[in-house]
C-alpha cells in the first residue's frame, strides 16, 4: 500500500476527485492547506498600503491505494490537476506499513 | 433547575397581575373619553406639516442607519479578523452613549438659544436639560413645520455619527473604556458646541458660513479628531511589518453602500422639509458620489495599475462628504465637480499623504472626512448657487469671492477648536483611564482582550 499525497489548486479538486472515483478508489481525504513553491507568493494592496502574501491556499488530497494501482492514481491526478502554469503542485508517494477499518476490524487492502 | 421554574413561574404571574390591574382602569378611562366626542371643539390650526413631518421620521431613521449597521460593517470589513467585534462594537456603543447624552443636554447646547446673546455665539443654552420642555406638540424655531421630537432625534442621528467616524483612525489598539469616555467627552465639548456655532445661531451661522449638512461640522470635525486620536495613541504595532490586510472587504462594500443610501437622509432631510430643496439636495448626492468613486477608481487604475473595490467605495464615501455641505446650495454641474476633485484629492491624501506623514489614521478618518469635509466646504463657497438656495450666493457662480474667506473661516475654526479640545480630552482620559491596550493584548486582539469573544 501506498500513500499519494498530492498538492494543487483549489479549482482542481473536483476534477481530480473524479478521476481517482473512475479508476475505482473508493475514498480520500481533502484538506485546506496553504504554502508556496516557486509560485512564491502575490502582493495585495489595500489604499496603498503593500503587503505581501507568501503562503497560497492550496488543496491537500491523501488517498491510499494497493500498491499496483499507484502509477495509475499519479498519472491520474497530474491529468486532472495540470494546467501548464506554475503553481500546478506536487504530488509525494510514501509507503504505508498498515490500515485498519475502524467499523469491522478488517486490515490492509481489505480496508481501502 | 426546579428553582428556576418556580422563579419564572412567579415572574409572569405577578407580570400577569400587573397587566389586569392596568387592564380595567385603562378601559374605563377610554368609555369615559368617547362619550363628550359627539361636539368636538374646533382644534386650533397646527404649525405642522404632515409631509415633512412624514419625510423627516423616514430621513431620521435613514441616518441612523448610517452608522448602525452601516458604518460598522464599512470599518468592521477593514480590519483585521481579531479586532472586528470591537470595530463595529465601537459604532454600535458611541450609538447608545451619544443617544442618552443628547437627551440629557446635548441637544440643549447644540440646537436652543441661549439667554445671553454674545454666550450665544459659542454655546446654546441649558433650559433642554432632560429635554423638559420638549412637550408634545413643541415645535423648534430651526424646524418649524415638523414636531421637535422629530427634529431632535434627527439631529441625534447626525450627532451619533459624527464620534463613531472618529473610530477609524483609532481602530485595533484603543481601550473600550477609553473609548467610551471619549465619545461621551467629545459630544458634549466638541461636537454640541460646533453644532450650534454652525446651525444652532452661534458665530459662524451669523457669520453666513454655508454648511448644508454637515461638511464642517460633521466630516471636518470627526476626521480632524481622528487625526489627533492617531498622532496620540501612535501607531498599531507591527505597522508597515506585519500583513494588516482587511478581513472583509464585502463587509466594507455592504457598509459604503448602506451610507450612500442613508446619505439621502442626511442631505435631503438637511432640508428639514419635503420641498424642492430637498429634491435638487437628493440629486446632487448621487451624481458626486459616483464621480468620486469613479475619480478615485482611476486614480488608482493609473497609479496603482488595479481598481480596487476598497478604491471604488471609498471614493464613493470621499464623495459623499464632499456633498454634504453643498447639497442644498448647487446644481448637478457644481455636484459633478466637486465629486471628481473629492475622489482625486482624497485618494491622495488617504494614501499618499498619510504614508509621506507616517501617521496611522488605520482607516482613513482624516484622509476622508477631514480632507473631504475642507475641500466640500470651500467648494460649496465657489459653487453655490442663488438659482438653486437664495440664502447662498458663490463666488464662481454668482461673483461672491467674499464667501470664499467665510467658507475659510468655517473650516480653520472647526480644524483648531477641534484639534485642541480633542487634544486635551484624550491626555486627561490618558492620565485616568489610560488610551491603549497592551502591546500583548492588541498582538491578540482586542475581541477577546477587551469583550472576551471572537469571531470564527
Amino acid at each position: 500500500m501506498k500513500l499519494v499525497m498530492a498538492i494543487i489548486k483549489p479549482f482542481k479538486l473536483d476534477e481530480v476527485r473524479q478521476a481517482l472515483t473512475e479508476l475505482g478508489l473508493q475514498g480520500m481525504t481533502v484538506t485546506e492547506v496553504k504554502g508556496y513553491g516557486r509560485q512564491k507568493g502575490h502582493t495585495e494592496i489595500y489604499r496603498g498600503a503593500e503587503y505581501a502574501v507568501n503562503f497560497l491556499p492550496k488543496i491537500k488530497i491523501e488517498v491510499v491505494v494497493p500498491a499496483k494501482m499507484v502509477d495509475k492514481a499519479v498519472d491520474a491526478i497530474v491529468a486532472a490537476a495540470k494546467t501548464g502554469q506554475i503553481g500546478d503542485g506536487k504530488i509525494f508517494v510514501v509507503p504505508v506499513e498498515q490500515t485498519v477499518r475502524i467499523r469491522t476490524g478488517e486490515t490492509d487492502e481489505s480496508a481501502l | 433547575m426546579s428553582t428556576l421554574m418556580k422563579f419564572l413561574f412567579g415572574a409572569v404571574a405577578a407580570l400577569a397581575v400587573l397587566i389586569l390591574a392596568h387592564i380595567d382602569p385603562a378601559f374605563a378611562q377610554a368609555a369615559g373619553e368617547a362619550a363628550p366626542a359627539a361636539t368636538p371643539p374646533a382644534p386650533p390650526p397646527s404649525p405642522i406639516n404632515t409631509g415633512d413631518t412624514a419625510w423627516m421620521l423616514t430621513s431620521t431613521a435613514l441616518v441612523l442607519m448610517m452608522t448602525i449597521p452601516g458604518l460598522a460593517l464599512f470599518y468592521g470589513g477593514m480590519v483585521r479578523k481579531k479586532n472586528v467585534l470591537a470595530t463595529v462594537g465601537q459604532a454600535f456603543g458611541a450609538t447608545c452613549i451619544v443617544t442618552v447624552l443628547w437627551m440629557v443636554i446635548g441637544y440643549s447646547i447644540a440646537f436652543t438659544t441661549n439667554d445671553s446673546e454674545s454666550l450665544n455665539k459659542w454655546i446654546g443654552g441649558f433650559k433642554y436639560f432632560m429635554l423638559k420642555p420638549m412637550t408634545i406638540d413643541a415645535v423648534s424655531p430651526l424646524a418649524a413645520s415638523i414636531p421637535e421630537s422629530v427634529y431632535m432625534c434627527f439631529q441625534m442621528t447626525f450627532a451619533i455619527i459624527t464620534p463613531a467616524l472618529i473610530a477609524g483612525s483609532l481602530a485595533d489598539r484603543m481601550k473600550f473604556s477609553a473609548f467610551m469616555t471619549f465619545m461621551a467627552a467629545w459630544l458634549i465639548l466638541v461636537y454640541s458646541p460646533i453644532a450650534h456655532w454652525v446651525w444652532g445661531g452661534g458665530w459662524l451661522g451669523q457669520l453666513g458660513a454655508l454648511d448644508y449638512a454637515g461638511g464642517t461640522v460633521v466630516h471636518l470635525n470627526a476626521g480632524t479628531a481622528g487625526l489627533v486620536c492617531a498622532l496620540v495613541l501612535g501607531p498599531r504595532h507591527g505597522l508597515g511589518k506585519e500583513n494588516m490586510a482587511p478581513y472583509n472587504l464585502v463587509y466594507s462594500v455592504i457598509g459604503a453602500s448602506l451610507l450612500w443610501v442613508g446619505w439621502f437622509g442626511f442631505n435631503a432631510g438637511s432640508a428639514v422639509t419635503a420641498n424642492v430643496n430637498a429634491g435638487m439636495a437628493m440629486a446632487v448626492t448621487q451624481i458626486a458620489t459616483a464621480a468620486a468613486a469613479l475619480a478615485w477608481m482611476c486614480c488608482e487604475w493609473i497609479i496603482a495599475k488595479k481598481p480596487s473595490i476598497l478604491g471604488i467605495v471609498s471614493g464613493a464615501v470621499a464623495g459623499l462628504v464632499a456633498i454634504t455641505p453643498a447639497s442644498g446650495f448647487v446644481d448637478p454641474t457644481g455636484a459633478l465637480i466637486i465629486g471628481i476633485l473629492a475622489g482625486i484629492v482624497c485618494y491622495f491624501a488617504a494614501v499618499h499623504v498619510k504614508k509621506f506623514f507616517g501617521y496611522d489614521d488605520a482607516l482613513d478618518a482624516f484622509g476622508v472626512h477631514a480632507v473631504g469635509g475642507a475641500l466640500g466646504a470651500m467648494l460649496t463657497g465657489a459653487f453655490a448657487s442663488n438659482a438653486i438656495n437664495s440664502l447662498g450666493k458663490g463666488w464662481l457662480t454668482d461673483g461672491n469671492a467674499h464667501q470664499m474667506l467665510i467658507q475659510f473661516y468655517d473650516v480653520a475654526g472647526t480644524f483648531i477648536y477641534c484639534a485642541v479640545m480633542t487634544y486635551i480630552i484624550l491626555k486627561v482620559i490618558d492620565l485616568i483611564i489610560g488610551l491603549r491596550v497592551s502591546q500583548a493584548a492588541e498582538v491578540e486582539g482586542l475581541d477577546i482582550n477587551l469583550h472576551g469573544e471572537v469571531v470564527q
